[in-house]
């Protein structure tokens, strides 16, 4: 544990993680409908029908009208409570769940326009996922459940393995490699579950729920291991959950999703400071605003010349850099990435972001 | 019919229903009052039938005399068929019993002998005790030796080695159909009904067309043996298949397999437990099917059984029924702890794997080899043998000797008090309110569609001719449904609250349930002769088990909480079990009366051979007079009665978990 919690405030010390400015999937305008006649009311009926009259016609709208982008080696969490059409949306994604209507755009090529044969291959190469209740083979070893993706693919039995071996020494399972799913703890056999969606090394890497199923304690521990792994990796990451807390720990930007609309769209601090609706200002309300406020969104201007000795990164965020302020007598300086001073971070604001006090501009 | 309709539960009393179940009862006294003892209201008139069984009869004479299907005769259809099965049973039968001779030209042979009863015997043990321990392993073998000690080693190994074949041909034609219904709901639909009369039909009913198809012999007999044994493992496989989380079927499709890998390598063998229950469900079925299909020429011990039934010869029938159901044990015991050893399990020792093969082998080739030296070995000495046989028929003569008069006091009374008066009430019931009171029933639990089915379905009974059969049917069905209850669920209320005497209760009714229904009739004769109250006795027997197994199930399922609530309330035990425990059991209650039902409705045709009137013995005489027509008609009058008690007792327990919000 104290490993780990180390390796996580390594991280978040890190400041945000680089983040590619490609685009790696987008998704337009998808929706999913479930009931009679799904297919044809959108075609049908124009401007789209609203939800009251979806609902008139035993349609459930379970996303509607989904528009967003995912950055390559991003960490793209989609929030929203059961029911809020997450799932589906996740599933949309790898086209195990049809959308009703859009466009699924995966490296600039439209999902849905891919022959069953061809998002075969594509499942096959370059998507892992990971699901919520693990979906280990109850009848494989860790090892066999592990290479299982490869299997399917055709590879020889000694590379398979080999590359198995690589990916469980990878999330700190060796030596259970011949263990049974059963024999294995929540968070082991979770470990299992994340080995086997990177043994492929995927491109995408969709997390539904990952931790969900976990102890708290066991959640907290698999979040660190997940950081950890994506530091060393830089995968592209859809990641779906419940758990605000979660989502703020691990994003780089978040999707607040409510009966399958996309509410907002935001880093962990715009949603915090610039909630769109009251239905996200509600969620935001109990995150210790030192976890996902930055320098940046908290500094004073600087006026004449600047005397400070210290510097901080303008992405860093308060929680990590609030001691060491707090320790100096005077500001510290704020710098962006290039190394120019753009601000000045006093005590003061440090102390009322600490202190809860609400700062919104 | 009125009778059974009108104890269900009703949980809208209106004041509509009043006035029509009124209107019901009218129905029935007014045309028995005012019309004329001739009336067609009363009884269903003669020239009104529809001659269903003619033309059956002459569909199957067709199919199998002139049907061409080009290149050949459907005849030579199901000839080949038969061919092809033929081979597999040989080959089984040559290594259990008759062993092989191969001629080298002139005098010389090659003789090899079957399996020496010896090495079978230690090869079964052998299993059991690597699955199961060796408290399996005790009782496996046991009942392969006294296989052979009491004579039955040659009957039971015709058997074994029709058993041996189809069970392989059940479970891969059921498997078969179960996948292709799991990907189409479309042929699943399709098929449900089809499963539900095959499995409601008595199984006599098709042994005429089969006989008729496929000839008389081990063969037909054998694919009797199949078409029997085989709906309940199309049903478990698509339950099996549907039950795999969502989540696996998820992760196979993310993997990139394609719709063979995963089916091959995700679904079936997450499955797989599910998938070994039905297995064993087919092995013990067919093991039911042994004396059935022992009337079209199977052989074996369901020969040795009919034929001590049919000579009344007490101690061989019991001898040979119980060498059935220790075949039965041996095998269900054995299937079943496969099946929970089916899960992998981390490599023990690599010495232990590989000296399994190479043990049974030595087994089964050792004695068998100085068998050809050992006469003993190969075949049971004789001077060993042991019977009981002669015991029982002198307990069964004491028993009657000194019991007679009071067993048959006994049957009197019920006989003069309760049977006969309510066969006749049943018989007086004109039909066309039977008719109605099934459809009313039908829509006040499940609307228009029930109502429809329920009516036509007993509608189909009166006009196919079987209509006074039929009642008696329905009279020995209720006489012997109520006593089951009245038996089965104070036995399951008091072995809910007591868990020593649950398991002694577990212990006895799992036995039960691998007898094959043949043995029950055999002590049953021999205490009370034949006659209705035989029937009656034999088939409580059988279908008292559902009835205690779910009240037990039932009772015991209620939430821990909820009986924490009721004492933290002041409930005493009594109060406990009326006011919580029974009321929120009812559902499952309800279902084991269902399943009693089913069960009796099996059990009865077969009881026909002790000498009821009833549509049991309309199936039966079309056997013997070999009436394709006739005994399906009967047979469908049978299932349709079972499925209108079905469909309208699920209904009604389906109403009462949705109002207790069990049900989603």
């Amino acid at each position: 544990m104290a490993n780990a919690d180390a390796v996580s405030r390594r991280v978040a010390a890190a400041g945000p993680r680089r983040v590619g400015t490609g685009l790696k999937l987008a998704l337009k305008g998808v929706w999913k409908l479930f009931g009679p006649d799904a297919d044809r009311i959108l075609v049908t009926s124009s401007p789209a029908p609203s939800p009251g009259e979806l609902a008139t016609r035993n349609i459930i709208t379970a996303v509607r009208d989904v528009n967003l982008d995912v950055r390559e080696g991003e960490i793209f969490v989609i929030m929203g409570l059961s029911g809020s059409g997450k799932s589906t949306l996740v599933r949309c994604m790898s086209r195990l769940i049809e959308p009703t209507a859009g466009e699924i755009v995966f490296d600039g090529k439209d999902l849905l326009r891919a022959s069953e044969r061809e998002m075969i291959e594509i499942r096959r190469h370059r998507m892992g996922m990971v699901f919520q209740h693990f979906a280990l083979l109850p009848h494989l070893s860790v090892l066999d459940n592990v290479a299982f993706p490869l299997d399917i693919q055709g590879v020889k039995r000694a590379a398979r393995y080999e590359r198995a071996r690589q990916v469980i020494d990878l999330v700190g399972l060796a030596g259970r490699e011949s263990h049974f799913p059963r024999e294995l703890s929540g968070g082991q056999q979770q470990r299992v579950g994340i080995a086997r969606s990177l043994a492929v090394e995927p491109d995408i890497w969709f997390l539904d729920e990952p931790f969900s199923a976990l102890d708290p304690l066991i959640r907290r521990e698999m979040q660190d291991e997940f950081l950890r792994l994506q530091t060393l990796l830089r995968k592209t990451i859809v990641f779906i959950t419940h758990d605000f807390d979660e989502a703020v720990r691990l994003a780089d930007r978040i999707a607040i999703m409510r009966d399958g609309v996309i509410i907002q769209i935001g880093t962990p601090e715009d949603l915090v400071t610039k909630p769109a609706t009251p239905y996200v200002a509600e969620f935001t309300r109990d995150i210790p605003r030192a976890k996902v406020l930055t320098a940046r969104s908290i500094m004073a201007p600087i006026e004449g010349p600047l005397i400070a000795d210290a510097r901080v990164s303008g992405d860093a965020r308060i929680q990590d850099v609030a001691e060491q302020v707090m320790r100096r007598g005077t500001a510290v300086a704020v710098v962006d990435g290039r190394g120019d001073n753009i601000g000045l971070l006093t005590r003061e604001a440090v102390l009322s972001v600490l202190l809860g006090k609400d700062i919104a501009k | 019919m009125t009778i059974a309709a009108g104890a269900l539960p009703a949980p809208t009393w209106g004041r509509p229903w009043i006035i029509l179940w009124c209107a019901v009862l009218a129905a029935v006294v007014l045309p028995m009052a005012l019309a004329q003892p001739e009336s067609p209201m009363l009884i269903y008139p003669v020239g009104w039938e529809i001659p269903f069984k003619t033309w059956i009869s002459a569909a199957i004479k067709w199919l199998v005399e002139e049907f061409d299907l080009g290149l050949f005769t459907f005849k030579q259809l199901t000839r080949g068929i038969a061919w092809l099965l033929d081979g597999p049973l040989w080959l089984a039968r040559a290594i259990l019993l008759d062993g092989v001779v191969i001629p080298l030209g002139g005098e010389r042979v090659v003789a090899l002998p079957p399996l020496s009863w010896l090495s079978l015997t230690l090869v079964a043990a052998c299993f059991a005790w690597r699955s199961g321990g060796g408290r399996l392993a005790l009782l496996v073998g046991g009942c392969f030796l006294y296989l052979a000690m009491f004579g039955w080693w040659e009957s039971a190994m015709v058997t074994l080695a029709s058993i041996a074949i189809a069970v392989p041909f059940g479970v891969a034609g059921g498997l078969a159909l179960g996948i292709a219904g799991y990907r189409r709901r479309r042929f699943e639909q399709a098929m449900t009904p089809v499963l539900d009369l095959m499995q409601t039909m008595p199984i006599f009913a098709y042994l005429v067309p089969i006989l008729f198809l496929f000839g008389f012999g081990p063969v037909a007999a054998m694919i009797a043996t199949i078409v029997f044994a085989l709906p309940p493992m199309v049903r478990v496989t698509m339950f099996a298949l549907r039950q795999v989380a969502s989540e696996l079927v998820e992760f196979g499709r993310m993997a990139g397999c394609s719709r063979h890998q995963l089916l091959w390598k995700v679904l079936m063998p997450s499955a797989r437990p599910g998938l070994m229950v039905g297995v064993n469900q087919v092995i013990m079925l067919s093991l039911n099917m042994v004396i059935i299909a022992s009337m079209i020429g199977a052989g074996g011990l369901g020969f040795d059984v009919l034929d001590a039934l049919k000579r009344l010869d007490i101690g061989k029938g019991l001898e040979a029924g119980l060498s059935i159901t220790l075949l039965a044990i041996a095998l269900d015991r054995l299937s079943q702890s496969l099946a929970r050893r089916s899960l992998p399990r981390r490599a023990g020792s690599q010495l232990g794997r590989s000296a399994g093969p190479l043990l049974i082998l030595g087994v089964l080739a050792v004695p068998t080899a100085l068998g050809t030296l050992v006469p003993a070995l190969a075949h049971y000495p004789d001077a060993w043998r042991i019977t009981t046989g002669p015991i029982w028929a002198d307990l069964v003569k004491a028993i009657n000797i000194r019991y007679f008069d009071d067993i048959d006091a006994f049957k009197n009374l019920l006989l003069l008090n309760v049977l006969v008066p309510m066969k006749r009430g049943l018989a007086d019931i004109p039909w066309v309110a039977v008719v109605v009171a099934a459809a009313l029933a039908g829509y006040q639990l499940g609307r228009w569609r029930l109502a429809l089915l329920t009516g036509c379905l007993v509608l189909f009974i009166a006009v196919s001719g079987n209509w006074e059969k039929s009642m008696v049917t329905v009279y020995l069905i209720v006489v012997s449904v109520v006593l089951a209850c009245l038996i089965g669920i104070p036995i399951g209320i008091v072995a809910a609250g007591a868990p020593a005497f649950n398991r002694v209760v577990q212990a006895v009714i799992d036995t039960l349930q691998t007898l094959p229904t043949f043995v029950y009739l055999i002590p049953v004769i021999m205490l009370f002769q034949v006659g209705d109250f035989s029937a009656i006795i034999a088939i409580v027997a059988f279908a008292v088990v559902p009835s205690i197994r779910y009240t037990v199930l039932g009772l015991t399922g209620v939430p821990a909480h909820l009986l924490e609530a009721a004492r933290a309330h002041g409930c005493s035990r009594a109060q406990v079990l009326l006011k919580v425990r029974l009321p929120l059991a009812f559902p499952e209650i309800m279902l084991g009366i269902n399943q009693t039902v089913m069960m009796a409705l099996s059990m009865l045709v077969i009881t026909a051979l002790v000498g009821t009137r009833d549509l049991g013995q309309e199936v039966y005489i079309a056997l013997a007079k070999a009436d394709p027509g006739r005994g399906l008609v009967a047979g469908l009058c049978v299932a349709f009665l079972a499925m209108v008690c079905d469909r309208l007792i699920n209904a009604a327990a389906d109403r009462r978990r949705r109002t207790l919000g069990l049900a989603s």
